[in-house]
């Protein structure tokens, strides 16, 4: 059997290049979508020469959403797992006072890859086979006034990933959420993270590659989130919203 | 942050800064004297500095590789574990390579370092095609053997411009495994009489028992080693010729408490330690990784000594003054007691370039825990050093004062001058370099 290949969209990101690498060292080709591709050619040669599997960049933009199943249409071959980093943390005070930033970030984490994944899932469908990673985010599980804006566009995704799952079982196609916690990359850097709650890109990717092996469903990528969240989740909101975390 | 080299001494509150891409560096760079760092495996304050520290581990790509020559380009953040973990099972593996493989390759052209075979090979700079440098004004130069700024740069501990990227030749080995001879020396003059007739051996290095008193001064465990052919591998091998077990690391869970540096115990240790291997004298194969970087498999091993940190000892000693001058050394800490777990002793080739360590002679590199009895006796043999025309390795060095460098090293103020006409001085400043007025 060949060993599938990965599509890493949104392959710029710190996540998604650590995905491609973790993929690439278990053999599997990969196909790194990202708005331009000149600015990944160097990763790209870096990832062929490290793990000796082939590696295609392919130009894509996310929020162009017309023009996504003009974009799959041109992978060849359609990737037998697919990973979606896209994302866009935003700024929460300037997303509550500018109307076009706050769709930028509903868009970006939402809309845009929920449909992209949509897309392939049809596709995978048809064929029977293969398996779509979403990275969403704990932010998705309770709206807090430091970031709802993102975190209400992933809660969204989070519901339609959960969805697609739901409508793919017994048809080949497996659906995993992935939900991060704090993750140390470009997007957060300069933050003061805990350190304890906080896992880097590598071991982001290392959760992922065993995700899709053992057919997982839904994980954090640190276990003590889910203990975090279950905490969170359950707050009266009677407190919550007098609550500032 | 907090930061501080592998022997956590001294600490310094550091900005770092993590940039990504040339324009970053440039910004950086834009904004005052700036200090690359790498996997932060220098010993002392090489690679810090309170004002600008450039962490360089985001320049971590490999950028090309020719199989017909070996010779491979990559970023110098890039991991030397990787280039091996990377080219090892195609048959390649890195000419030079100093004691642990988690240094980056900005670290090792930095610090020219040296490995087990400099005698035959030479340092660092005997494997590089070009390097790619980043002058105080943002341009970037490509740099080669034979040209200046080349040559100030390998050694120049990141003081001349911030190494980007890098060709270097790998070898062609035919296996992973180490043809390993072992000799036991009673005492210095066998152990240097050893490394005198096995000149032609690829890899030679001691492990020497600093603690033992005459006459068994300086007795050393004598090691040898030849990448192992093809048909040399046992049968259950040979199939697979670079596929070697894989080490369990085991990772120091916490410091540890003083006593376990007191002197008997490590005198204790080091004799147990010289016993067995002296029962396992002669030849027989291990694996690259042990051979190499035997402590690479203790992750952590710097907090063996201790919440205050350690420091290294490294000297090199001209050829006809290192009988005398590590004679007088090793009396020297016998009598003191002072403890080193790892002491180890090395004959070096030829010394090359404009301000890089290695010099024809002898080298010795021992541990020490950071307390006022020892640091009293790293001043001691600083001064037997310098009276033996010796001089110290950057890379290691925590401690010594800008009046010692210059006893020991004239070419220092040769590279300070040099510094300060290029206007490198103003750009480029580590800890280090200004404790040692470099």
């Amino acid at each position: 059997m060949t060993i599938a290949p990965v599509l890493i969209l949104g392959g710029r990101s710190d996540i998604g290049r650590a995905v491609a690498h973790r993929f690439a060292r278990a053999g599997h080709p990969i196909q790194l979508a990202v708005r331009n591709p000149e600015t990944v050619a160097a990763d790209a040669r870096d990832i062929e020469l490290r793990h000796g599997v082939g590696v295609s960049l392919h130009a894509f933009d996310a929020l162009e959403t017309a023009g996504h199943a003009a974009f799959l249409d041109t992978l060849d071959p359609l990737p037998g797992i697919a990973v979606c980093a896209v994302g866009l943390l935003g700024d929460q005070a300037e997303s509550e006072r500018d109307m076009a930033a706050a769709t930028r970030v509903m868009r970006s984490n939402f809309e845009a890859p929920a449909l992209l994944l949509g897309e392939l899932a049809n596709r995978f469908e048809a064929r029977g086979s293969g398996t779509l990673v979403g990275i969403s985010s704990v932010a998705g599980e309770r709206g807090r006034a430091t970031n709802y804006v993102y975190g209400s566009a992933k809660s969204g995704f989070t519901a339609f990933l959960s969805g697609l799952r739901n409508r793919l079982a017994g048809k080949g196609v497996h659906v995993v959420t992935v939900l991060p916690g704090f993750v140390r990359t470009r997007m957060t850097e300069g933050m003061d993270l805990p350190a304890r709650l906080t896992a880097t890109p590598e071991a982001v990717a290392e959760a992922i590659f065993r995700a899709v092996k053992k057919r997982r469903d839904s994980l954090h990528v640190l276990p003590v989130w889910a203990l975090v969240m279950a905490v969170i989740r359950n707050i009266p909101e009677r407190v919550f919203k007098r609550m500032r975390i | 942050m907090m930061l501080s080299g592998w022997g956590r001494y001294p600490w310094a509150a550091c900005h770092v800064i993590r940039p990504r891409d040339e324009d970053a560096l440039r910004a950086a760079l834009a904004d005052g004297p700036a200090i690359a760092r790498g996997n932060g495996r220098a010993y002392g304050d090489s690679a810090m500095h309170p004002r600008s520290t450039l962490d360089m581990r985001g320049f971590e790509r490999m950028l090309d590789f020719d199989p017909g020559s070996g010779v491979l380009v990559a970023e110098a953040g890039v991991i030397l574990g990787d280039i091996i973990s990377t080219f090892l099972p195609r048959g390649w593996f890195p000419l030079v390579t100093p004691g642990t493989k988690f240094v980056t390759l900005g670290g090792m052209l930095a610090a020219d370092v040296h490995g087990k075979n400099h005698h035959r090979d030479g340092s660092m700079r005997a494997c590089v095609d070009w390097i790619e440098v980043m002058g105080p004004d943002g341009c970037v130069e490509r740099l080669r053997p034979g040209e200046e700024r080349f040559d100030w740069t390998l050694g120049g501990m990141g003081l001349t411009g911030l190494i980007l990227r890098a060709a270097i030749r790998l070898q062609r080995v035919e296996s992973g495994w180490i043809r390993q001879t072992l000799i036991p020396a009673a005492d210095l003059d066998a152990a240097m009489e050893a490394f005198e007739a096995h000149a032609g051996a690829r890899y030679s290095v001691a492990w020497i028992d600093c603690l033992s008193p005459a006459p068994a001064l300086g007795r050393s465990l004598v090691m040898l080693g030849e990448h192992a052919a093809r048909d040399e591998l046992p049968q259950t091998h040979g199939g697979a010729p670079f596929v070697v077990p894989r080490r369990r690391a085991l990772r120091v869970p916490m410091d540890a408490p003083a006593f376990l540096l007191s002197g008997p115990l490590i005198r204790a240790f080091n004799a147990l330690h010289h016993a067995r291997g002296s029962r396992a004298a002669g030849t027989r194969l291990v694996d690259w990784d042990s051979y190499f970087y035997p402590l690479d498999a203790l992750l952590g091993w710097n907090r063996i000594y201790g919440r205050r940190g350690f420091v290294q000892f490294q000297c090199a000693l001209p050829l006809d003054a290192s009988r005398d001058g590590l004679s007088a050394m090793l009396r020297r800490i016998a009598t003191a007691g002072q403890g080193a777990f790892l002491a180890v002793l090395k004959r070096f080739g030829p010394g090359e370039g404009r301000f890089s360590f290695p010099m024809e002679g002898y080298t010795l590199a021992l541990d020490f825990p950071v307390n006022r009895r020892s640091l009293a006796l790293l001043d001691e043999l600083d001064r037997i050093t310098i009276d033996h025309g010796g001089r110290f390795y950057l890379a290691k060095d925590a401690r010594m004062s800008a009046t010692t460098m210059r006893a020991a090293d004239p070419r220092a103020e040769g590279f300070a001058a040099m510094r300060r006409e290029q206007g490198l001085h103003s750009a480029f400043a580590s800890a280090q370099s200004e404790r040692l007025a470099l």
